[in-house]
């Protein structure tokens, strides 16, 4: 042996192995474990899928009662056919996790607050909001009263758990999902609390809003005062149209919520004096303003079947993978298909051969902040109707990945968990100790909601099934084949006075309570109506008639719904085409009436040359959002920089970002032509600004924005809009970017820059059903597969698949049916 | 004389067939191969550096191949993914040369160390 070479040479490969087999630092982020990533037998390459894969397989599973077959059609939907109801879920969790493992495993990792035990303390302030909102907590409250009162639940849940560790149990290390591998982590075994974890997370998706707007809205008001504030933030919106029409007349209400007599001092007015706190924690982004949806159905007066066609496109954030899985489950009990959610039991949007139902979201604000005083440090009694009260201590710990623990001791108070105290603070919560209330954190047996909507046989059963729904509220539409079409709202609402809970609450008097939720029966809902169609778009439910009040205008979108009731008025001997082509109809009626209301300000002959290019790009334009149009550009960018120079000034001095005013407050303010005070730029002392002045400032400001589009080459609305389907990771090569698709803000086709419509759905109510649906994915989870992105084209080109519902021998002898999984027990 | 020519290729062949026999357990670590090469240069003397390129090759010719074929069957669809997040420009071909790369050079040494060890 020679000693000095061999030991050289031993150093060096031992050193190549250990370097290649540990996380290297690469910029803020690290590279996977070089060796293990690339080796062609353990890596990413082994998730590399054959293009043209089979996916015939046979699994035995000691959990089955009976046998179940699964029929993958060709674009990999799995069509379920099995003896048992708990088969059918068991075998929904296997293929849940067969194709969507990692989304599943990071996504209740996210709704859990446990990112930074994967990914280190750059995730720890996400981690800490999630926990200290009572995400945890929430879900926890759920599992338990499911496994105490609800039996059928539990068992639904439990089986779709073992199908997701069956499936977890037979998988080889080398075919751990690629994410896993890049990100350096494993999985663990699933349990009923993910799922509960899971609908939390929708919860905030659609409710959560709040957490936020709530603080915004608070300090707008602190900043502005509450009289100006109440004319740019008012809830007046002059346009509305309803989900349930005006004029209709709503029932005596059985609670008559009581405004405290201290509110307009102590509440509406209240000036908080703020502190100096340096532990800020910056949350995670807030769930995006224009979560929402649109869901209507028309009878078969309006059809030319004769027969209900109901439509489905919730908006939500566009990511890979899906949110969204499409599957088929029949079972003797029921036959049913739609979209599900990866972590969850059961069709969430869909149809079975009875019937269709769809949602959208209600907005109802059901999150309220109450603030604290604690009577020292040690947050063990906080003031509470003249007399200290007891806290109980939640204590949350957080795993880091190379680092210590963080625990999270949480004050848990009559209202709810204290989210904000000395050791919590964000940019919007300014020193405040806050106590949050949520229904998100109320024990919900959502599952069943969507178990028995699966199972229903008619309206009926339909209304039944979403009595039971909680949170997050949303508006149920449904059609039947035999001819019924209805929509309601429900959730648990609260019955609120006059804003209450827009802004942050006095903590200390049980009289800014909650003083009841809405019963059921009193929610705002709509059968059979004579105009033949009934619709929702995130707006307004009721008109001020109504004897609750909804929460503040801005949750409520106002111009897609005038849109949709516009377009359904019209329209008779409706085809499911026709219903495609609404649901990406990308006429803009808020610039219909916005731009005319515009122009009668604009000075033309005193603007720029730049400037009347773009007016006259504007000008000429058809209305339509398309993709290759340029009218819309220049409107979008000339009305965002009308409403800064109008809104700007009031609310630029504050130190912390306020929220804008709606578009609707201006738009109304020019049509109502008053002397409008608010257009006056405050910092220019001793001069008046008229809105007329304002208006052309802005032109001219957006008119340099003009230029660099142009100079970019990004005129066109969708070169400016870049609408991109991103992965959760927001790793860029493993998204889809730059679609090229219209739509946007206030439009049916609601497709912005990162958000739009993550599953279309058309079901005609005929004897064979005819549905028709697609969602901006592919089935596959796996960015080597084929079928990762494979309906994302079809998606931004307007077009639909037609999805295959069938009866068994049918489907196994139709054409594209291309694969045959069988389930059988041990 | 006519076994000692046969060392090199014999050495290769050895190199690769182990490599890929030792990658079908999934359980087993990525760099098991090192330990197999290192093994195979002491069975197998030549002269180190001899050792070094047998090793290099047989690990670098089957993670090409290897990678080649996975890469060609699925269309590059997952190569030009990954080749944009490591900062090669998207390139599956150059995807593939790093690995082979990275493969032959744990391979080489770890056949280089058995030399050493052997060798008197």
């Amino acid at each position: 042996m020679r000693i000095l070479p061999f030991v050289a040479s031993a150093i060096v490969t031992v050193g190549l192995v250990t370097v290649l087999n540990i996380q290297l630092p690469s910029g803020t982020a690290k590279t996977p474990k070089l060796g293990y990533f690339l080796s062609p037998q353990h890596g990413f390459w082994k998730n590399a899928e054959k293009v043209d894969a089979g996916f015939d397989a046979s699994i035995v599973a000691s959990e089955l009662k009976g046998k179940v077959d699964v029929y993958l059609d060709d674009r990999l939907v799995p069509h379920i056919y099995a003896d048992q109801d708990e088969d059918a879920y068991f075998v929904q969790g296997f293929l849940h996790a067969k194709f969507r493992l990692w989304q599943m495993d990071f996504q209740t990792r996210v709704a859990a607050g446990r990112l930074s035990e994967i990914a280190g303390s750059d995730k720890l302030s996400i981690d800490r909001f999630f926990r200290r909102l009572g995400m945890v907590y929430g879900a926890e409250e759920t599992e338990k009263y499911i496994n105490d009162n609800n039996p059928v639940m539990k068992a639904t849940v439990d089986a779709y758990t073992a199908g997701v560790n069956a499936y977890l149990k037979q998988l080889s290390p080398e075919d751990l999902p690629f994410e896993y591998k890049l990100m350096n982590y494993t999985p663990e075994a699933w349990t009923a609390k993910k799922t509960y974890l899971f609908l939390m997370f929708m919860s905030y998706d659609l409710t959560g809003r709040a957490a936020s707007a709530d603080l915004q809205l608070t300090n707008t008001r602190d900043y502005l005062g509450y009289d100006l504030f109440e004319k740019l933030y008012t809830n007046q919106q002059d346009s509305l149209d309803p989900i349930i029409p005006k004029g209709t007349l709503f029932a005596k209400p059985s609670i008559v919520p009581q405004k405290p007599l201290s509110a307009d001092s102590a509440y509406l007015k209240k000036q908080t004096a703020v502190m100096a706190i340096n532990n800020f924690s910056i949350p995670p982004q807030a769930p995006d303003k224009n979560n929402g949806s649109n869901n209507w159905a028309v009878a078969g007066s309006k059809t030319k079947s004769g027969r209900p066609i109901l439509c489905s496109d919730p908006h939500l954030g566009l990511n890979l993978p899906s949110l969204w899985f499409e599957v088929q489950i029949t079972t003797p009990t029921h036959s049913t298909y739609g979209a599900s959610f990866p972590g969850s039991p059961a069709v969430i949007i869909g149809f079975n051969d009875s019937l269709a139902w769809g949602v959208t979201n209600a907005g109802r604000d059901v999150l309220d902040y109450y603030e604290l005083k604690f009577k020292d440090s040690t947050q063990k009694e906080y003031w509470f109707n003249g007399t200290w009260k007891a806290t109980t201590n939640r204590q949350e710990i957080i795993k880091v990945k190379d680092s210590a623990d963080v625990v999270e001791n949480i004050a848990m108070t009559h209202w709810g968990p204290a989210m904000f105290d000395a050791h919590y603070q964000n940019p919007q919560s300014k020193g405040r100790h806050l106590a949050v209330k949520w229904t998100g954190h109320n024990a919900s047996t959502g599952v069943e909601t969507f178990y028995k909507l699966n199972r229903a046989k008619n309206f009926d059963d339909y209304l039944a099934a979403i009595s039971l729904w909680k949170c997050p509220g949303q508006n149920f539409v449904f059609a039947s084949k035999s001819g019924d079409i209805a929509i309601k709202q429900q959730g648990s609402f609260v019955a609120r006075w006059d804003r209450q809970g827009d802004f942050i609450m006095p903590g200390a008097d049980s009289s800014y309570d909650w003083q009841g939720i809405i019963p059921s029966e009193e929610n705002p809902m709509m059968k059979n109506p004579l105009r033949g169609f009934v619709s929702s778009a995130n707006q307004k439910s009721v008109e001020a008639t109504y004897p609750y009040y909804l929460g503040t205008a801005a949750s409520f979108p106002l111009y897609r719904g005038i849109s949709v009731n516009k377009q359904l008025a019209t329209m008779s001997q409706i085809t499911a085409l026709d219903m495609q082509q609404l649901q990406t109809n990308n006429y803009n009626v808020f610039a219909e009436v916005a731009r005319p209301a515009l122009v009668k300000f604009i000075d033309n002959a005193k603007l720029s040359y730049d400037a009347q290019k773009m007016v006259h790009e504007m000008n000429n334009w058809d209305l339509y959002n398309n993709g290759n149009s340029k009218g819309i550009t220049a409107f979008k960018i000339i009305w965002d920089s009308v409403e800064n120079a109008v809104w700007g000034d009031e609310l630029a001095g504050a130190d912390i970002p306020l929220t804008k005013p709606e578009a609707h407050v201006l738009l109304d303010q020019m049509n109502r032509d008053s002397n409008f005070s608010v257009a006056d730029d405050i910092r220019t002392k001793g001069k008046v600004e008229t809105l007329k002045e304002q208006v052309n400032l802005g032109i001219e400001k957006a008119a340099i924005k003009w230029k660099e589009l142009e100079k970019d080459n990004k005129l066109t609305w969708e070169q400016f809009k870049a609408t991109r389907v991103l992965h959760l990771t927001k790793t860029p090569s493993l998204s889809r970017l730059n679609l090229p698709i219209g739509g946007g803000v206030n439009i049916i086709n609601a497709t912005t820059e990162n958000h739009g419509p993550s599953w279309r759905m058309v079901v005609h109510l005929t004897d064979e059903i005819e549905a028709y649906g697609l969602y901006p994915g592919g089935q596959s989870g796996n960015p080597g597969s084929p079928y990762y992105d494979s309906f994302v084209d079809t998606w931004a080109a307007g077009k639909y698949y037609r999805l295959l519902f069938l009866p068994l021998d049918k489907l196994k002898s139709d054409s594209r049916t291309k694969w045959h999984i069988q389930f059988n027990k041990a | 004389m006519k076994l000692e020519s046969l060392k090199i290729p014999i050495s290769i062949l050895l190199s690769a067939l182990v490599t890929f026999a030792l990658g079908l357990y999934g359980n087993l670590p990525w760099w098991s191969f090192a330990v197999a090469n290192f093994i195979i240069a002491i069975a197998i003397p030549l002269k180190p550096w001899v050792n070094f390129l047998t090793g290099a090759l047989g690990v670098g010719a089957i993670w090409a191949g290897l990678a080649t074929g996975i890469d060609a069957a699925n269309n590059h669809i997952l190569s030009t993914k990954v080749a944009s997040i490591l900062p090669l420009q998207g390139s599956y071909v150059l995807l593939i040369v790093v690995t082979a790369f990275l493969g032959a050079l744990v391979g080489g040494f770890a056949s280089l160390t058995g030399a050493y060890l052997r060798k008197k």
